[in-house]
């Protein structure tokens, strides 16, 4: 487990460095802090459409396992 | 444990995907980007479609290959529904193409030689959908759709890579004579969400390819139990 958490961190700061490495003007986006709520609602969504597909996942292995 | 040992790549792709969601809308830009703009982040949406299509595609005829050489109902399901999930992953990338087409250039769809390939393949796959609903023997079907598969990919790549690489002029980027972001990307940060952002698209898509193959298998089991009954 400590290993997927590291890989996760690993995976979060390398973000982070894309994130910060150009010293250029800041976007028109981010003019106004607001897009990071568009941000936020787009991974809202995201993850619910993520847990959903597991769900679906969970229940063909459960139909699998019926079958067999 | 055991569920990381199993569905990795689902984790990874969920990962990924949101990694691209955030870091491609947050990213600061290479300031010369001409007419593109903000627009460009659509290389982290937009892209990937195309490259995971041409991926699972390939996916899809590596298996409609071994369906040929040692015939099996699991091959012949991953085969069809890996097509067929490359193909709405290839019909994402058109829509919002045209979408974007529409905003940058002023029109959804020019005589482009990317665009028209891509019009000419996707009708030449239509044929393989046509082969997977009209023939009623499951056995004449499954070989009839990989022998179909294994002629049309290459006909596919020819037709939306190396035609349009190939000709005089185009005014969509990587073929003809345009560039492409490489070119513009100056601070080499476009990459490190681009490429996570390929891999990401194309594994969120290969799972759902694998629920569907399945589901696909789980039906033709029970088919067969009623056919024996």
């Amino acid at each position: 487990m400590k290993k997927h958490i590291f890989s996760l961190m690993a995976l979060a700061m390398w973000g982070m460095q894309a994130y910060a490495q150009t010293q250029q003007e800041p976007s028109v986006l981010k003019a106004n802090g607001k897009i990071y709520v568009v941000v936020g609602i787009i991974a809202i969504i995201f993850l619910l459409i993520v847990i959903y597909l597991f769900r679906l996942d969970k229940k063909i292995s459960r139909l699998e396992k019926q079958s067999s | 444990m055991k569920f990381l040992q199993k569905a990795w790549y689902k984790a990874l792709a969920v990962l990924l995907v949101m990694y691209t969601l955030v870091y491609g809308l947050l990213i600061d830009l290479p300031t010369d980007v001409g007419i593109l703009d903000e627009t460009i982040r659509n290389l982290f949406y937009h892209v990937p479609m195309w490259f995971g299509m041409m991926l699972i595609l390939l996916a899809a005829w590596i298996n409609s290959l071994l369906y040929l050489s040692k015939p099996s109902a699991k091959r012949d399901a991953y085969a069809t529904e890996l097509t067929n999930v490359g193909l709405l992953m290839g019909f994402c990338g058109l829509l919002t193409g045209m979408f974007w087409a529409y905003n940058t250039w002023g029109t959804a769809w020019t005589n482009d030689p990317k665009l028209n390939g891509v019009a000419a393949g996707m009708a030449i796959y239509g044929g393989y959908w046509m082969i997977q609903k009209s023939v009623n023997d499951d056995a004449k079907r499954a070989r009839l759709g990989a022998v179909y598969n294994v002629f049309v990919f290459p006909i596919f790549l020819a037709l939306i890579v190396v035609m349009p690489k190939l000709a005089q002029s185009s005014i969509h980027p990587g073929s003809g004579d345009t560039v492409n972001f490489k070119t513009y990307n100056s601070s080499q940060n476009m990459e490190m969400v681009f490429y996570p952002a390929v891999v990401g698209w194309t594994l969120l898509f290969v799972w759902i390819a694998e629920l569907r193959t399945r589901f696909r298998l789980i039906k033709l089991q029970k088919d067969n139990e009623k056919a024996h009954f």
